[in-house]
């Protein structure tokens, strides 16, 4: 398991380092916590030219409270989501899904924002980002954007991300006092999930104020369940009826060893009630 | 008057902690690719991607101008390079096609060597692979057993045929039970009878340590390191196949980091790598990648077992036959056919049936070739005939244990030969499974499962059993001359007796991770009374243990232990005359125990300690005497060892996705005696596991070209310790008679017995829907599947693999612009 020959970089700061995309050009690959990267290049899926190294600029770590928002570091790890109290206090969904993210070795290790860059569908972190309507800021040679979660996920491995560009934080409004849920469904813990539902509830005298439901690997970018969350809107939270049927609508989800999309569809429903009864606390 | 010797036990069944942990689990120790040596050169792997091709042409120059690079080798390049070699033809008419480690015209299953590149680095090796232009014809490829039947497609044009081997047991014929087709005929007009196709999966065995092999053609003799669990057998092959004289040969098995029967083999890659070292005239070292392991590593199992078992109504079996059709991937592996036909004399399991009939075909594919995997040949078995019997006690309406009782053999029978001619020496299936049930809390669980079937609840509960024998202790050398192969199954050992009182101890089963070190240590430090610590094992290398037949089939201990325990006791012969010298007593007045003689009536004594070092000083013997107590032993068994045990599962199903969940897993095996409890339950919890998982998570497939689609542990879902439950793990005891410690083996106890255990308790929660079976493994969506169609649809999943990593693609592509992520 070698990788091909590249030159390598580590800048120390964002400026440096979107130098060093510009001066790479396309054949620039960006290494984040490396549990995406490293085994393409391991198994030669792919060779670039270069690899720019983010790990030792500091400005991207770390966990932070800015009005009302939660700003996370793009090469923020899995592990000090989890840990992270403000976490746990604001978003709490977030840390509930990166909790169940592979296994510790790979939590130690992966990225926030290496996992939302790769854009695998079946990653744990877009359904939550998705449902917490974060805002994901890019800066590139232009100076620096901000890009809603429902613009930035374009298609299978792609994002709104463009060439020369790093997404460098996650900006998350506060969601103080909702109930959330994440439900994963794999066959053994380490996997990638098969299917799992990100469910985030605003409960107000019994009734479900606001609902965000995202959903993981039920096509080639995760995914809104806004039907769902329409269905469940107003309705009081001891009876939400047959709202969770609805997870599956518009969805394309992929067939494939662990399961054909009908089995998905049929999943998404049954997990996203589970979620949402989880969430209430039923 | 003549003294008795007595042997106390103060170190067997004490549960050591293992001496060569330490070492192991921390790494710092010997394992192959830890070995560098000066001028050392790296190879890399050229391996073909189609499943069936003619090579053409493999074009080589500019790989072998890249920087770093010695030579790139083609199989034509490499006259001498051996051959891959089958040591169990089953019959004369075998068909068995030439196995070359590195192909010269024709690759037969993916991942074979076309051609091997030696460089200065590996990392210069790995990018000159890359350079070497190989022009393959690709030809159709055959991937299916059933299909292979045909010979539409052929695997080995050249054999005319994929049909390699026809083997049969036939009770009747043998004289050892009656006529199959008469049991049937009855049963089908007044009895039960239970037809079945099992499918077998093919499994990877994944072994933690990649196989890695270090060839030095530097000296008078040809040294490899290897990861292998058969030096001693790989040594006669490189020697029988390459022509190079076996006393040039040493072969050294390291420290092995697991093999689970995945190195019990001789590969291409070991022959490829002693070709390019005696080519070049330098060491070369070869490690493989995990994806490099995962296809080109033997594979197991690959079975479709058709199975007919006759009964009378109320439940007696009265006879079963078996069709077996064996995969056996591209080529006729070391054992090849002979692991399916292990399982001949395991169909019929711990039961008195009074007919039967085993009948194997092993065919020929284009896929990787198949071998040895864990229990080989045996759990296939047990699967088989484990879940016919639950099929047949659900058939009569009565509890699995009871189908069991009524037909399995009881302990006042021993011993027993059984239908297929083999006699088990001991057993007690009963008192195996009173514990088990009482452990498991049976008659709670069955209530439990009641309540949740009235009430109709989401999530069902199953109970499974499995209470199975197995045949260990591979194997008595007539036998195995009986069955063709081409080995002896003896052990060697070897004890000297250091003049500072340590004592060597040199083993011929090399072990792979199974605590050899210690269990040797207590069985010695008890047979002479010397301290454990004072011992040390010396095995894995042919020059330092010339002979030995290595460790697969449950038969170090049972076979290498029992070597150790006669070459100690001419140790103690020897010692003993030595001391009636040195204590001016007679020999026959000398009582040994606990390490001391001493004269019957007096308080005259010698350690044995004192004695060797007497020897080895050699200042004062009796005349004639020589001056050395070590001794050799090797033992060859009369008949196997037959472990046997009950295994409860419990299993509960969540019929809405089709996820199961273990409940509670309770194993009571009877190995006979116990040497060291820990490494015993650490064999039963690993084997448990890995028999859970051909149950639920672990296939090897194969697209339609041929393609491993479950290349790496991204799609091979091997299960880890967050997977499973503690499993409740006892033991009962009826020693062995055929050996003087009384052992029987456990090395693949628990792997043979849990995937019936658990399948049976996932069908047993959902029989009440109409389902008597679902494949393997029982992934939830085949499940649910089955729920969803009342057993009527097995479910089986794509053969293709979700991607998780772009290929060749940059993933910030600015081109595709950004469209609304959402659903709706």
């Amino acid at each position: 398991m070698i990788p091909a020959a590249f030159d390598y970089l580590a800048p120390t700061s964002v400026e440096e380092a979107l130098a060093a995309l510009a001066e790479g050009g396309e054949d620039t690959k960006v290494l984040g916590g490396g549990q995406s990267l490293l085994p393409i290049l391991r198994m030669r899926l792919n060779a670039p030219e270069r690899v720019v190294d983010l790990r030792r600029i500091d400005e991207l770590r770390g966990i932070r409270e800015e009005g009302d928002h939660l700003v996370i570091g793009a090469m923020t790890r899995y592990s000090d989501i989890v840990t992270s109290p403000v976490v746990r206090l604001h978003a709490a969904l977030l840390a509930q899904a990166v909790e169940e993210v592979a296994d510790p070795q790979i939590r130690h290790r992966g990225t926030i924002g290496g996992a939302l860059v790769h854009a695998d569908p079946a990653g744990d972190v877009g359904a939550p980002v998705l449902a917490l309507e974060a805002d994901l800021v890019i800066r590139g040679p232009g100076g620096e954007h901000t890009v809603p979660s429902n613009e930035f996920f374009v298609d299978l491995f792609e994002t709104a991300v463009g060439e020369g560009e790093l997404l460098t934080a996650v900006r998350i409004p506060k969601h103080t006092g909702w109930v959330s849920h994440y439900e994963k469904f794999v066959r053994v813990k380490h996997q990638w999930s098969i299917v799992a539902v990100a469910v985030a509830l605003q409960v107000e005298a019994g009734t479900i104020a606001a609902a965000r439901v995202g959903l993981t690997n039920m096509g080639s970018t995760p995914l809104r369940a806004r039907a769902v969350e329409t269905a469940l809107q107003g309705r009081p939270a001891s009876d939400v009826g047959d709202a969770c049927e609805r997870a599956a609508e518009g969805t394309n989800p992929p067939s494939d060893l662990n399961g054909d999309a009908d089995y998905r569809r049929h999943l998404a429903r049954v997990l996203t009630r589970r979620a949402v009864t989880t969430a209430l606390g039923d | 008057m003549t003294a008795v010797d007595d042997h106390p036990a103060l170190e067997i069944g004490k549960a050591r902690r293992r001496k060569e942990d330490q070492r192991l689990l921390t790494g710092r120790t010997r394992w192959t690719d830890n070995i560098q040596l000066p001028g050392m050169l790296h190879l890399a792997m050229v391996r073909s991607p189609f499943a069936h091709a003619r090579i053409t042409s493999v074009d080589t120059s500019v790989a072998t101008q890249a920087p770093g690079v010695i030579g790139v080798f083609t199989g034509s390049d490499l006259d001498g390079q051996g051959l891959i070699a089958n040591a169990w033809p089953l019959n004369e008419e075998q068909k068995t096609p030439d196995h070359l480690p590195v192909a010269v015209d024709h690759v037969a299953c993916a991942g074979e060597i076309v051609a091997v590149v030696a460089a200065r680095s590996a990392a210069a090796a790995r990018d000159a692979a890359e350079l070497v232009d190989v022009d393959y014809e690709e030809l159709p490829a055959v991937l299916d057993a059933r299909e292979a039947l045909t010979d539409a497609v052929l695997v080995h044009p050249e054999l005319g045929t994929n049909r390699s081997a026809f083997w049969q047991l036939d009770s009747a014929e043998a004289g050892t039970g009656g006529d199959v087709e008469a049991a049937i005929t009855t049963a089908r007009a007044e009895g039960i009878l239970i037809e079945r196709e099992y499918r077998q999966q093919r499994l990877v065995p994944a072994f933690m340590e990649p196989r890695s092999t270090v060839v030095d053609p530097t000296g008078e003799q040809i040294v490899m390191w290897t990861a292998t669990q058969i030096p001693h057998i790989l040594r006669f092959l490189i020697a029988a196949t390459t022509g190079i004289s076996e006393a040039k040969v040493r072969v050294i098995a390291p420290d092995v980091g697991g093999g689970f029967g995945g190195k019990l083999q001789t590969t291409p890659e070991e022959f490829a790598t002693l070709a390019v070292a005696r080519r070049t005239g330098r060491p070369c070292k070869y490690t493989e990648t995990r994806s490099e392991t995962m296809v080109s590593c033997h594979h197991g199992r690959d079975q479709w077992q058709t199975l007919t078992l006759a009964a009378t109504k109320d439940g007696t079996v009265t006879g079963l036959k078996v069709d077996l059709l064996a995969d056996l991937g591209a080529y006729v592996a070391i054992l090849g056919g002979g692991v399916p036909v292990l399982g001949a004399w395991m169909f019929n399991a711990i039961y008195k049936f009074p007919a039967y009939q085993f009948n194997c075909q092993t065919v020929l594919t284009n896929k990787t070739w198949v071998d040895a995997y864990r229990g080989a040949g045996r759990p296939e078995a047990t699967y088989a005939i484990e879940r016919l019997m639950d099929e047949l006690a659900a058939e009569v309406g009565v509890d699995p244990l009871v189908i069991r009782e009524k037909n399995w053999i009881t302990h006042e029978e021993f011993p027993f030969t059984s239908v297929a001619g083999m006699t088990y020496d001991s057993g007690n299936y009963e008192a195996a499974t009173a514990r088990a049930r009482e452990l498991f809390g049976y008659d709670e669980l069955r209530a439990e499962q009641r309540r949740r079937r009235e009430g109709g609840d989401t999530v069902q509960l199953g109970i499974g059993v499995s209470t199975f024998t197995e045949m260990c202790g591979l194997a008595p050398s007539r036998i195995l001359g009986a069955l063709n192969y081409g080995a002896g199954g003896w052990e060697h050992a070897s004890i000297r007796m250091l003049a500072t009182g340590k004592v060597e101890v040199l083993s011929g089963a090399t072990p792979h991770g199974q605590g050899h070190e210690t269990a040797w240590s207590q069985i010695v430090a008890d047979r002479l009374g010397v301290a454990f610590e004072d011992i040390e094992v010396l095995q894995g290398d042919t020059q330092i243990v010339s002979r030995g037949l290595d460790t697969y089939g449950s038969r170090s201990l049972v076979i290498g232990g029992e070597a150790l325990v006669k070459a100690a006791d001419r140790v103690i012969e020897k010692a003993r005359h030595v001391a009636a010298h040195l204590l001016e007593a007679s020999a026959d007045d000398l009582r040994f125990s606990a390490g001391q003689f001493t004269v019957a009536g007096t308080d005259k004594g010698i350690s044995i300690g004192d004695v060797a070092n007497a020897a080895w000083r050699g200042h004062n013997l009796f005349d004639g005497a020589e001056p050395s107590l070590d001794s050799d032993a090797t033992f060859d068994a009369d008949t196997f060892s037959f472990p046997h045990g009950t295994h409860l599962c419990a299993m509960e199903v969540d019929t809405e996705t089709g996820a199961t969940r273990m409940r509670k897993y309770v194993a009571v095996d009877d190995i006979g005696t116990i040497i060291n409890p820990l490494i015993v339950e650490g064999q039963e919890h690993g084997g448990i596991l890995q028999g859970v998982a051909q149950a639920l998570w672990e296939e090897a497939e194969f697209d339609d070209s041929g393609t491993l689609v479950t290349g790496s542990f991204v799609d091979y879902t091997l299960p880890t310790a967050a997977d499973t439950i503690n499993f409740v793990t006892d033991n009962t005891v009826t020693p062995a008679t055929t050996n003087t410690l009384g052992t029987k083996g456990v090395g693949e106890a628990g792997c043979i017995a849990s995937t019936p255990a658990v399948v049976n308790a996932v069908v047993d929660a959902l029989r009440h829907l109409g389902i008597n079976d679902i494949q393997m493994p029982l992934t939830p969506q085949r499940v649910w599947k089955a729920v969803q169609s009342a057993g009527t649809d097995p479910g089986g999943p794509s053969q293709e693999a979700q991607p998780h990593f772009a290929e060749g693609a940059l993933n910030q592509d600015p081109s595709a612009g950004a469209t609304d992520g959402a659903a709706q």
